[in-house]
């Protein structure tokens, strides 16, 4: 694996952190499988891509993706809280809507952005050597959202949305509101797949309404990794850990892309990539009983 | 402590090392083409082999002195954008992206490794290309804008009554939606109408061309992967109706469709594959003029015609290159 591919590897692993914190959010703080994110994140890269191509400042333009990711996640709520359709459906309906409405808000299925200002381009103004200047706007970016997430969730208002995910029914009697807290956390983790959409779009010089394709496996194999590599009981740590998962996620696809010879075909990726995947969660288990002697 | 850390990391190092490896093993002094495609379809694979074949033709042996590396993105554009960064970084003589999105991530990957696409429909609104002829850039390749004039045309001679053209595509794919937009300015030139019938799945496609019986005279099928997954749901529906099919591939004519006028893909690879040969010579692709894919190819099926009830004028059957059910 060359500098160049692996410089790549934790760069779309780190864009795709987004979607794992997200994921994280929604499935694990929350305990709602939403499905709303394969809709979500193109929607992002959508209106980021249509915005920039409008002559939009590129901050603003992913600020926007983020609220309308936000608002994507608030229908979903809507659907579940207000009108009773079962969670795991009413994601899957904004999902399938979404896919029009990013087709509504390009006006055709693919917009170009090579050579329009991104927000990456802030990395090459100050000096930074390629092949790692997105690669440093992102960490830096993925940072703040760490540490923004971290801190909401140790405030009140973040215990309150925990409880929601852990029990519902204790929470309520603790006079927690909990079809708020579940409005706020859908639109605070759609907010975040979009961010990951709209980040996408300006890494890869495109936006294309194909691109939300199996965007939550993806983010759900980095969850389930990063819970793997550590294992705490502190947030801050834990969500680290989905970012972690998210990034050793791509580099397990980079290696398996870069796997030449030994009979691989460039159709194995999928089988190379769940392998990987099974080996990072088998490993810890086999551990766990040869510590209690009993025989691996 | 440490083990432990160690252990829990083993899985990424492992993983990294492997990568390593397997990148360092394949050194070797030969011309290195490396080609990607967003996903394995015959059309798309059809370019590939037709870009071997031609370097081979030129000389270039694989095996001898050409390592030909390939790899799929199987449908997801995350992955093409890691395997643009991989190729970027191992710095092949040449790089060959097959369809839009992969040409796009190729692009934004590296400004200096030359780059050949093909099967772009339309390279400058994708941005790979600044405007016609040479791009001054490391970019150039060849479009597969399909012959929809030719096709028009066609439709009047074999049909000459025929006023509504129903369509099927996926409102998804970008080829198909340039290929619609194109298709209805040139209708409208004709005096003709297009109907359209949006399909997002191919699981969508069947009540899509259902919804054309009566309110068009012919069904237009265009270069969509969703359609053309669908062809065997929508030639016997078509048949019944007693509804003429222009396609966009042989493929689709020999299993019933009426006509078609479109590329032969391996002859668009083959004309890619040169472009691909001149990088290897030397050449500057900023200083090569990117083309539009040359050679379509007249298909008739006389078997569909008679069952339709269709004489097939003697100076369309004349241009055939093939006559199939005769």
């Amino acid at each position: 694996m060359s500098e160049i591919a692996f410089a790549g590897a934790v760069e779309v692993g780190l864009i795709f952190s987004f979607v794992a914190l997200g994921v994280f959010l929604s499935f694990r703080v929350l305990d709602f499988p939403d499905l709303t994110t394969d809709g979500s994140f193109p929607l992002g890269a959508a209106v980021c891509a249509t915005l920039i191509t409008a002559g939009c400042n590129p901050w603003l333009a992913t600020a926007v993706a983020m609220v309308s990711g936000m608002a994507a996640g608030l229908v979903t709520g809507l659907m579940t809280l207000r009108f009773k359709i079962l969670g795991l459906l009413a994601g899957i309906l904004t999902m399938t809507a979404l896919y029009s409405i990013n087709l509504r808000v390009m006006g055709r299925p693919n917009i170009a952005l090579l050579n329009e200002p991104v927000v990456f381009s802030v990395g090459e103004r100050l000096g930074m050597a390629y092949p790692w200047t997105n690669t440093a706007v992102l960490a830096l970016l993925v940072g703040i959202a760490l540490a923004a997430l971290a801190w909401f969730l140790a405030t009140d208002l973040g215990l309150a949305m925990r409880a929601t995910g852990v029990n519902a029914r204790m929470a309520r009697a603790q006079g927690v509101n909990t079809a708020a807290m579940t409005y706020l956390g859908l639109a605070i983790s759609n907010g975040l797949i979009a961010t990951g959409g709209a980040l996408f779009a300006q890494a890869n010089g495109f936006a294309d309404v194909t691109s939300g394709i199996g965007t939550i496996v993806v983010g759900l194999a980095s969850v389930i990794l990063g819970e793997k590599f550590i294992r705490s009981r502190r947030m801050a740590a834990l969500l680290f850990g989905t970012v972690l998962g998210s990034v050793a996620y791509r580099i397990a696809v980079q290696a398996a892309l870069s796997g030449d010879g030994a009979g691989l075909r460039p159709s194995d990726l999928s089988l190379i990539t769940a392998v990987m995947v099974a080996i990072a969660m088998v490993v810890p288990h086999v551990r766990v009983k040869r510590r209690v002697g009993v025989p691996a | 402590m440490l083990v432990r850390v160690a252990r829990r990391y083993l899985p990424i190092i492992a993983c990294s090392l492997l990568g390593l490896a397997a990148a360092e093993a394949a050194v070797a002094k030969t011309r290195f083409v490396a080609v990607t495609a967003i996903v394995e379809h015959p059309a798309l694979d059809a370019v590939r082999e037709g870009v071997r074949d031609e370097l081979k033709a030129h000389g270039f042996e694989e095996g001898r002195d050409l390592r030909f590396e390939y790899r799929s993105a199987q449908g997801n554009p995350a992955v093409a954008a890691q395997i643009a960064r991989q190729f970027a970084g191992s710095e092949p003589d040449v790089i060959v992206a097959i369809s839009t999105p992969s040409a796009q991530t190729a692009v934004s990957a590296t400004k200096t490794v030359p780059i050949v696409f093909s099967a772009v429909s339309d390279p400058v609104s994708a941005r790979l290309v600044g405007a016609a002829g040479a791009s001054g850039t490391n970019v150039t390749g060849v479009s597969d804008l399909p012959p929809v004039k030719d096709q028009l045309s066609l439709v009047r001679e074999l049909l000459p009554s025929a006023k509504r053209i129903g369509v099927v595509y996926s409102p998804g794919e970008s080829n198909s939606v340039v290929q619609i937009a194109l298709l209805k300015e040139f209708a409208a030139k004709a005096g003709m109408t297009v109907v359209e019938a949006p399909a997002v799945k191919s699981s969508d496609v069947q009540v899509a061309v259902r919804s054309l019986i009566g309110k068009s005279d012919l069904l237009y099928l265009p270069q969509d992967n969703a359609v053309i997954a669908a062809v065997d749901a929508i030639l016997p529906i078509a048949a019944q109706a007693k509804l003429p099919v222009i396609a966009p591939d042989e493929s689709s004519v020999a299993k019933g469709a009426l006509a078609t006028i479109g590329f032969d893909y391996y002859q668009v690879g083959r004309q890619t594959g040169a472009l691909v040969a001149q990088v290897l010579a030397g050449g500057k692709p900023g200083t090569i003029a990117w083309q539009y894919g040359a050679g379509t190819d007249l298909i008739l099926n006389a078997a569909s015609a008679r069952a339709l009830g269709l004489a097939i004028p003697d100076a369309v059957s004349r241009r055939a290159k093939k006559i199939l059910g005769r």
